[in-house]
């Protein structure tokens, strides 16, 4: 027996052809029908094997998101594979997707029979024989690599070691999206069904009509994960009470925010979480065909993705009447070639359909005509992979965690100058601070926390003034940014907010479909009103350039909010955050670029001048030979000068003097 | 329902949008990218208008009326974002209006002092491209372009030909043939309906003018013109009459003060397509040749079927278009009767359509030399006009010249949609029966609709015919005929939407509303003839008796048929 897979047991009638309604219960509750204690006893030990609570040999599992594959676990199971292979000893290794804690990958879990599973962080190569010849074949425990032990019981020798739940960076998180992340085969469909899988779907489809599930999905208070916050159970009604023979589903897994891997790993890590929840929404909706729109960046969700249909395929899970309850869905993938345009709503229709991605006005939303002019529900990944958790832990349970407007988790992807970057989720109405410093560890290298972004291009860069705001969807507008997608991006005090308001308008000025004037010129002209901010006077050839970059900055407002007034789509209406954010917070630092013309971070190359202290300098000559350019005078032991007409910036004498003597503005 | 517009309740249907609404109402809003027979794509943003409790500004152009909305089109923050916006499109623009072809009549020109645009509010780096001078009817200058979307739009959905498309993101956005090709590589039908749809000065002709300068100057050369029947309705309008204005004898007197030494009528030579064609139609129908046959008369239909259906090449009937068998017969038959050298005669079509010009240099038409020299357009002829110090207004009415210069009823309507169509089966009716048709005018195929049908019964037979215009609506019907399945005879293709009268070489821009009136001025042209059936011309009972022979005869194949060559959708 090594699979649930149609007709192990003599009485299992179920297939995909002809589906019985019992088959998850079956998995998740024990036998439902009358069989022999053999097949009974067959399926039970199946599952205590698949959960290692009963195994006979070790099991390694790797962490191979990309995160992990970046980090080389790919290489790593191959060692660990070869190790065994020297010393006769039989293990299994399976695959996982990534636990959350990217700064500490490769994470290799051992779990010996009859042990408690325990993780190991930041594995190296030169750590598997070590692994291999002390943990898995010894039963020891390697302290230093340890990142801790999954819950045990009171018994269990390694019951004084930390637990996992105890490390910092998971005590605040609430997982329960990401609960089978890092944890289980995401490739397996079976260990996704022993841990309670498709039991939403179950209940969903035997023991509910379809509005019954958009009035649970309204009880749990979800509101759409892809920025926006529109209620979910709302839009799906709109698609429901449309009259249509076809109907579509769309899952967005068009995740382009700079920072933002919050899909990526759901894909990875747990995709039968989110195919569950998609069956879901279109039997709410009544959709017959779905979509899966994923970048084609993701090569690795995709192919998961890929082989979690067809394992749902051929489990009956997708298809004709699924489960028997007479319900038909069946969906596919679809690459998107890269655009960020694409991943709003109506540019993602029409990249479906396959024109070119572009949004159009709406009305009409896709709820009402949508993808090939039929009633088109799109939701997020995140959005779908809630949706499992409502039905598997029912809706006053999910709408008990978070605040009054927004119920549930969020997972956010926490990334930049901190310590912890990784993915975390936690309960909605915790606070910014508790996200960067409790679970975050905090800005590494003893610097000052000076800004983090969130919502990525569309949202704002928030201060340390107003980080104490709980992330809810209601705060984060009030002060000037939005929830987005689940970007986190932290800045420290060496981060010019000039420069980070620049990179991205660079990125929207790119992104930009070119259809609507506002986004296509106005971020162009937004741009250059930046950059005019950080060229130095030398690269200001004429007079009139200097007057563009004041007339620039009167004239910055003004354009913003006529961008964010007339753009067609969510592109354009929030391609001015970063800068009216920016701006309102941090006004001393443009001021310091227009006036003074420095960059006080010190980040804005071009409006640094390079000096030498006279006290300092004994005239060595060491910065006049490193000076590629011969910006440095002076004469032999005595102070030397640096002509700024020359220098280039390039640093060289400030990091070779001895005497620290080189100092900037 | 009722809505509130700028404080004036006033009645709206539902579906309606605040742009529709706001026009009956007289209140203009600008657009750029609104063309009334498609839905809106809302890309401008210039018909931004403030709606109460709407956050922020909605597209007038694709925003629904709904009960008791409150709607604002002039307030403060809408003139001051339209004005924006007007600042980024000219920030990104030559801005050569002195010396562009569409000064005075641009609409972002016009715009631009609407709003009150006085300074270069934003300044900085211009898109550059390089201008695509290569088809050999029209001209794209990219950086005129303001992207407005509606050459793609015609191109794609109502042409079916996709020849040009939004290229590139962001800043770097074009409009551009695939792979940024010059228009003569792909499969472009050179209809020039995104020229009189452009706003600006982007898509404009490939001009013929100085040829034709050239020509009138050089003192050896014998230049003739001649005028087709869609150009007279509509010429008036450069010079401000109202739309479908006939102006045939002011045509006809400014061709001779610009310097031609005569002046044709092309609605003589339609009245001989026309003998040609139905003897044509008659012979397939009889002989079980390729039904249904297919009209000849608009080059940009013609390279349609060369590059998407070159399978259907036979359908086609192998008339040569009018203006290029009255070339041939000018520099044959006129040469002779007149004792001119046919090597001095340079041919000036004057067409309301930009594919001419192509057509006029397809090595088929001609001979020792080209059937046509020179084809210039409405527009162009405007131009000359101008240039040569004439008043318009002044102008004497004058007649053609002849031979060529006696037409029918039936070559005038060669300027509508369905005109061919109705000039043949009067004809038609007349080689089967031996007499006229009592009642000359076909409601049924008469009219704007994309695709029109009838049956007819001349004697024995009974002719289904069919009219179509935008090459989008042939589709479905060449679709049929390859299949087999087509019940049709005789069909009749308009590249243009409306027929010539909607040239792609007809005064900008194209609205709907000077389309109807041009063609009821073409119908007006043809109910006030003294002859309104082909057959009827005298001077073409002459031509054939004296020159041609026999209808279809061997002389007439040589000069007044063609064929036509398969063509790669892409070129390699």
């Amino acid at each position: 027996m090594n699979a649930f897979s149609l007709n192990c047991f003599e009485q299992c009638w179920h297939t995909a052809a002809t589906p019985c309604s019992q088959f998850i219960d079956c998995i998740n509750h024990g036998q439902q029908c009358d069989c022999s204690e053999e097949s009974r006893a067959k399926l039970d030990r199946y599952s205590k094997q698949l959960l290692m609570i009963d195994h006979d040999i070790p099991v390694i599992l790797v962490g191979m998101g990309t995160c992990g594959l970046a980090n080389g676990a790919r290489k790593l199971v191959d060692l660990i594979r070869n190790e065994l292979q020297i010393r006769d000893f039989a293990a299994a290794i399976i695959p996982v997707g990534c636990v959350g804690y990217c700064a500490k990958e490769v994470i290799v879990d051992v779990k010996l029979p009859g042990r408690p599973r325990i993780s190991y962080c930041e594995v190296k190569e030169r750590d598997i024989p070590a692994i291999v010849e002390r943990t898995v074949i010894g039963g020891e425990i390697l302290e230093e690599k340890l990142l801790g032990v999954y819950e045990c019981s009171e018994q269990d020798a390694w019951q004084s070691l930390p637990t996992l739940t105890e490390n910092a960076f998971f005590a605040k998180q609430k997982k329960i999206n990401l609960e089978n992340c890092g944890v289980i085969d995401p490739e397996s469909i079976d260990h996704y069904l022993v841990s309670g899988g498709y039991s939403a779907l179950s209940k969903a489809l035997n023991a509910m009509s379809g509005q019954d599930v958009i009035d649970e999905v309204s009880k749990a208070g979800l509101r759409g994960r892809g920025g926006g916050g529109f209620p979910t159970a709302k839009k799906w009604q709109f698609a429901r009470n449309t009259q249509s023979d076809t109907k579509y589903l769309i899952c967005n897994a068009d995740e382009g925010d700079p920072g933002a891997f919050m899909d990526r790993a759901l894909l990875e890590g747990d995709p039968h979480r989110i195919i569950e929840g998609i069956i879901i929404a279109a039997y709410a909706i009544g959709a017959s065909y779905g979509y899966i729109y994923c970048r084609a960046e993701y090569p690795l969700a995709i192919d998961r993705l890929e082989k979690t249909l067809a394992a749902a395929r051929e489990y009956g899970l997708l298809g004709s009447n699924i489960l028997g309850s007479g319900f038909d869905f069946d969906m596919r993938i679809k690459k998107g070639a890269g655009a960020f345009v694409c991943g709003e709503e109506t540019a993602l229709i029409h990249s479906i359909e396959g024109r070119r991605g572009m949004p159009r006005p709406r009305p009409p939303y896709p709820a009402v005509s949508g993808l090939f002019g039929k009633p088109t529900v799109i939701n997020n990944v995140e959005s779908f992979a809630n949706v499992t958790s409502i039905f598997k832990y029912g809706a006053e349970l999910y709408s008990a965690i978070g605040t009054a407007g927004s119920k549930g988790t969020k997972i956010f992807a926490l990334s930049g100058k901190v310590r912890n970057v990784g993915l975390v989720e936690v309960p909605m109405g915790v606070t910014l601070r508790e996200i960067i410093f409790d679970i975050g560890g905090g800005i590494p290298d003893d610097k000052k926390f000076k800004a983090v972004q969130i919502g990525g291009p569309s949202g704002g860069a928030l201060p340390e003034s107003v980080i104490d705001t709980p992330v809810d969807y209601e705060s984060l507008k009030n002060v000037g940014a939005m929830m987005g997608s689940g970007g986190l991006v932290v800045m420290d005090e060496s981060t010019c907010m000039v420069d980070l308001a620049m990179y991205f308008m660079t990125f929207i000025e790119s992104e930009s479909c070119g259809k609507c004037i506002p986004c296509r010129e106005g971020t162009k002209r937004l741009l250059e009103i930046l950059q005019r901010l950080s060229t130095s006077y030398r690269d200001e050839r004429t007079q009139e350039e200097s007057l563009l970059r004041f007339q620039g900055m009167v004239y910055l407002e003004r354009l913003a909010t006529v961008i964010t007034d007339t753009s067609l789509c969510g592109l354009g209406q929030t391609a001015a955050n970063p800068v009216m954010s920016t701006l309102h917070y941090f006004r001393n630092e443009y001021e310091a670029h227009l006036y003074e013309r420095r960059c006080p971070a010190g980040a804005c190359k071009a409006l640094l001048t390079f000096h030498i202290d006279t006290e300092l300098c004994n005239g060595c000559g060491v910065c006049v030979r490193k000076c590629p350019v011969q910006a440095i005078v002076g004469e032999k032991k005595k102070t030397h000068y640096i002509l700024d007409d020359k220098c280039i910036r390039c640093d060289q004498c400030r990091v070779n003097c001895n005497f620290n003597a080189v100092f900037t503005n | 329902m009722n809505i509130t517009l700028n404080g004036q309740t006033c009645w709206a249907k539902p579906g309606e949008t605040i742009l529709d609404v706001a026009r009956r109402e007289g209140m203009n809003i600008p657009t750029l990218c609104h063309l009334s027979q498609f839905s809106p794509t809302g890309s401008c943003r210039l018909c931004t208008v403030e709606v109460e409790d709407n956050g922020s500004l909605v597209p007038a152009c694709a925003f629904p009326v709904f009960e008791d909305m409150h709607v604002k089109t002039n307030s403060p923050r809408v003139r001051r974002a339209r004005k924006t916006l007007i600042e980024l499109l000219i920030a990104n623009h030559p801005q050569d209006c002195l010396i562009c072809v569409r000064s005075g009549n641009c609409e972002l020109q016009r715009l631009t002092q609407e709003y009150g645009v006085r300074t270069q509010r934003y300044a900085g780096e211009r898109r550059r491209a390089r201008i695509d001078i290569a088809s050999p009817a029209i001209e794209r200058n990219p950086e005129k372009c303001i992207l407005c979307g509606r050459c793609v739009r015609i191109c794609h959905e109502i042409q079916a030909v996709g020849a040009i498309d939004f290229t590139y993101r962001g800043f770097l956005s074009s409009v551009a043939p695939a792979l940024d090709r010059s228009l003569n590589t792909v499969p472009c039908v050179e209809c020039g309906q995104c020229v009189v749809n452009c706003p600006v000065g982007a898509l404009t002709e490939k001009s013929h003018q100085k040829m034709v300068w050239e020509a009138i100057n050089n003192t050896d050369m014998y230049v003739v013109a001649q005028v087709a029947p869609a150009v007279r309705v509509a010429l008036g309008e450069e010079f401000g009459t109202e739309p479908g204005t006939v102006v045939t004898g002011k045509v006809v007197s400014a061709l001779r003060r610009i310097g031609c030494k005569r002046v044709f009528d092309t609605n003589f030579s339609a009245d001989l397509t026309i003998i040609e064609e139905a003897t044509e139609l008659l012979s397939r129908i009889q002989n079980g040749g390729s039904i249904p046959m297919l009209t000849s008369c608009s080059p940009g239909w013609v390279k349609f079927v060369e590059h998407f259906y070159p399978d259907l090449l036979d359908k086609l009937s192998t008339c040569k278009s009018p203006h290029e068998m009255q070339g041939a017969l000018l520099k044959s038959y006129y040469a002779q009767s007149f004792g001119i050298d046919p090597s001095k005669i340079f041919v000036v079509s004057v067409m309301p359509c930009t594919a001419k010009k192509y057509e006029a240099q397809r090595p088929e038409l001609g001979s020792e030399f080209p059937d046509v020299d020179a084809v210039i357009t409405t527009r162009e002829l405007a131009r000359m006009i101008r240039i040569a110090g004439i008043d318009f207004h002044k102008l004497p009415n004058e007649g053609f010249d002849d031979p060529m210069g006696e037409s029918t009823g039936a070559g005038a309507i060669f300027g509508a949609a369905g005109g061919v169509m109705e000039a043949a089966i009067r004809t038609a009716h007349y080689f089967i029966t031996g007499s006229d048709m009592k009642s000359l005018s076909f409601s049924s195929i008469r009219g704007l609709e994309g695709v029109k049908q009838a049956e007819v019964k001349i004697g024995e037979h009974l002719l289904k015919v069919a009219a179509v215009n935008g090459l989008h609506n042939i589709i479905p019907l060449l679709d049929d005929i390859r299949k087999g399945k087509s019940p049709f005879h005789f069909i009749e293709v308009m590249a243009c939407p409306g027929g010539c009268v909607n040239g792609g070489g007809q005064p900008q821009p194209s609205t709907p509303e000077r389309l109807l009136k041009r063609t009821e001025s073409i119908y007006q042209i043809d109910r006030e003839s003294p002859r309104r059936n082909s057959h009827r011309n005298e001077s073409i009972r002459k031509l054939y008796d004296e020159f041609l022979g026999e209808p279809a005869g061997h002389k007439a194949h040589q000069l007044l048929h063609t064929h036509y060559v398969a063509r790669d959708e892409y070129c390699r």
